[in-house]
């Protein structure tokens, strides 16, 4: 990282109104060009300067992309719902054979996209539960009728978790595994599953489903195959804050060693109607630290995503001064976070997207799943 | 004036000319807003501590002559869902308030020609023998008694008080600048009569609140002069204890206005809390904003989370429905790193019980 000391943007004014001298001693060296360490991203999470904080992660956003903020016009599709996993933070999943259950068919996912009735769609989030009545040759089928209904959508496909799921299916290896879904249709991988790497957490909450090691190395397989993924974190259950902060640090060294992660997204949980419903929500506040401090310490990177779907609208645009530059997407169908109790719209247009961060003071750009900005249609 | 100079101004506390407010709200990162606000909001209240009431809406009628274009609550006399809450229904909610601790009634309704100054008394007295503080009677049912009864502001004020009214909600200001009024209000108080209702009542030792309700048909020169002319009347009577800005909520049937956002809404309230040197105390609107952006507001100059409300019918009715019990309440001042602390209606602490 550069020395951002050296240009003339008014990062000393920046540093001399943050109140709190140890978030100043960070802010000098994040601006320096420095590393941050994993005592520093402490210092960021336990500040009570956040109005501070944020101003440090804007800086940060604003080195990288000035005011530009950018959203995809998407459409999320979960073909399945059934799971094995049965994680106690989640509240979209079903037991094999519930009367709830669900497998979209290749042919009725295609359907979906197809009369969905959103102009210039860029972008399938296409993921599911784990499902063991699902063969390997589905996958490659659901793929297919999803790339036939537009060769102009990228599919942006399955978790590490299902990936991990879909390999065992395929009795193949997951680089081939993954080769075959890539040359099936699948162009990007999303960053659901990480859930918190802590054994601590998982033991708990998600004991059924691949851990950190599993995780980081079916990411760090596609990155070498050239296939960019999305990480998460899914934080505000039972995680402490240096939980979170080792989980950022893992990602960091995963995306130093290979470099393919797009965006971080920080993921709010949702406790109704799940395992876990006795959960108060964490706070508006804690949800931006944790936004600000991810920007910071998540210096290789590209993009830190403010999922308005968990955040609410009026939180993710204020989290754009938190160091977020990217609101996701148009959507069309959240599931999974509204099966807990979400009380956002289950889709935005893009206008409504275009608003959010125009009267946020901010500049939005289209995009892709490269984050490549898509020329007004 | 530039906006170095109107930040420098802002930091160091020096009381702002109307142009440093414009410059501030305009062209000042949303942040650095923040700071100055949050170190003014120190300045006021130096303790790492957030007050908040314990409180019930209760709302006598939604029958309203005035047609507010904004309002989604009122409805016409014959309306198949008009009310007006009678003593027992009235009972059972100043019972559950004080057995949930509460400590006062915000005690509001619309504008109907039905009830008498007897009616209105009797109800007064009615919340006061339940032990309750009564925070009641915004300027435009003040000003519409006057009117219907042919007395003036000051004999209102004065049976009311005798009745045991102990203080006025700041509700009906929307904003202070009479061609806005008569856009979205015309059958309502007239700013003069709004600011006119507060000083008689400050001068007669009774506290006010004052809000603005922003986000719909004015302009930011509107907001400011709403800002600057409370500014001067507290400089004159000292009675205001809190402001509360929000924005309008759109409803379905009610006047056409793009939604504001979280960022506008932390701008404006911070700006407020700026420009309102002389005002102790600067309340988030969780009702509006949510329980998230209510918290954030805490770093934008709130010191004071308002009430939790019981019961809230006037914003729901607008479709915007956010609760908050008082452990939560709590939990969520505790949460941003501030002391939690029950408070009442004059900002006197409550003692835990």
């Amino acid at each position: 990282m550069k020395n951002l000391l050296n240009l003339d943007w008014g990062l000393e004014a920046t540093l001399e109104r943050v109140t709190d001298s140890d978030l100043r001693r960070v802010g000098r060296k994040m601006f320096a060009g420095e590393r941050l360490d994993r005592s520093d991203g402490l210092v960021c999470l336990e500040t009570d300067d956040v109005p501070g904080l944020g101003s440090l992660a804007l800086a940060a956003k604003r080195a990288r992309y000035g005011d530009r903020v950018f959203y995809v016009v998407n459409h999320h599709l979960n073909y399945t719902n059934t799971c094995v996993n049965a994680c106690r933070f989640c509240a979209f999943h079903r037991p094999p054979g519930a009367a709830d259950a669900y497998v979209l068919s290749p042919n009725e996912a295609a359907n979906r996209i197809a009369s969905s009735g959103v102009a210039d769609l860029k972008e399938i989030h296409l993921v599911g539960g784990v499902n063991p009545a699902l063969n390997f040759e589905y996958y490659l089928d659901l793929l297919r009728a999803l790339k036939a209904v537009s060769p102009d959508i990228t599919i942006k496909a399955f978790t590490a978790v299902e990936i991990h799921q879909i390999a065992i299916q395929a009795k193949l290896p997951a680089p081939e595994c993954l080769a075959a879904l890539n040359e099936a249709g699948l162009s990007a991988m999303t960053g659901g599953g990480a859930e918190v790497f802590s054994e601590r957490v998982r033991q708990e909450l998600f004991p059924n489903k691949i851990g950190a090691d599993d995780w980081l190395a079916i990411h760090g397989t596609a990155h070498r195959l050239g296939i960019g993924s999305n990480a998460t974190l899914l934080f505000g259950h039972i995680e402490t804050r240096s939980e979170r902060m080792d989980h950022l640090l893992r990602l960091r060294d995963q995306q130093d060693e290979t470099g393919g992660f797009r965006a971080f997204i920080p993921l709010v949980f949702h406790a109704p109607n799940t395992g876990l419903s006795h959960i108060p929500r964490v706070g508006g506040v804690e949800i931006l630290k944790t936004v600000a401090t991810a920007r910071l310490v998540l210096d290789n990177f590209p993009h830190i995503k403010a999922y308005w779907i968990m955040l609410g609208l009026k939180l993710a645009q204020t989290a754009l001064h938190f160091g977020a530059d990217d609101l996701e997407g148009t959507i069309v169908q959240e599931k999974i976070t509204h099966e807990a109790g979400a009380t956002t719209a289950a889709g935005l247009s893009r206008q409504d997207l275009e608003d959010l961060i125009r009267s946020a003071g901010f500049v939005p750009t289209e995009r892709n799943t490269f984050h490549q900005a898509v020329e007004a249609a | 004036m530039n906006l170095a100079d109107a930040i420098s101004a802002a930091e160091r506390g020096e009381r702002l000319p109307f142009r440093a407010a414009e410059l501030l709200y305009r062209d000042a990162d949303l942040l650095v807003l923040g700071q100055l606000a949050h170190a003014a909001r120190f300045r006021h209240n130096p303790a790492r501590m957030v007050t908040y009431a314990v409180d019930r809406n209760i709302n006598y009628t939604n029958v309203c002559t005035s047609g507010c274009r904004f309002c989604a609550f009122w409805r016409p006399k014959r309306h198949s869902e008009a009310y007006v809450l009678d003593d027992e229904a009235m009972a059972a909610k100043l019972e559950e308030t004080r057995r949930l601790g509460g400590t006062q009634v915000l005690f509001q309704g619309g504008l109907n020609p039905d009830l008498d100054l007897e009616w209105h008394e009797a109800r007064i007295r009615l919340i006061r023998s339940f032990g309750l503080h009564l925070h009641g009677y915004s300027p435009p049912e003040i000003i519409f008694m006057a009117r219907s009864f042919g007395l003036t502001i000051d004999e209102v004020l004065e049976r009311l008080i005798r009745a045991g009214l102990g203080s006025i909600p700041g509700g009906g200001a929307e904003i202070l600048v009479d061609r806005v009024r008569r856009q979205i209000a015309p059958g309502k108080a007239t700013s003069a009569e709004w600011l006119e209702v507060m000083a008689s009542a400050h001068r007669r030792g009774i506290r006010t609140t004052a809000t603005m309700m922003f986000g719909h048909v004015e302009t930011l020169e509107d907001r400011l002069i709403h800002l600057f002319r409370l500014r001067s009347l507290q400089d004159r009577t000292a009675g205001f204890t809190a402001f509360i800005p929000w924005p309008y909520q759109p409803g379905r049937d009610t006047i056409k206005a793009r939604e504001r956002g979280g960022t506008e809404y932390l701008r404006m309230l911070a700006v407020s809390r700026l420009t309102l040197d002389n005002f102790p105390h600067v309340q988030a609107s969780w009702v509006t904003q949510g329980p998230d952006v209510g918290q954030v507001a805490l770093f934008f100059g709130a010191d004071d989370m308002g009430s939790t409300m019981i019961e809230e019918n006037v914003v729901a009715a607008a479709g915007v429905s956010h609760r908050l019990n008082q452990a939560e309440m709590a939990r969520l001042i505790t949460e941003a790193g501030f002391q939690p602390r029950q408070r009442d209606t004059l900002y006197r602490l409550v003692e835990a019980n």
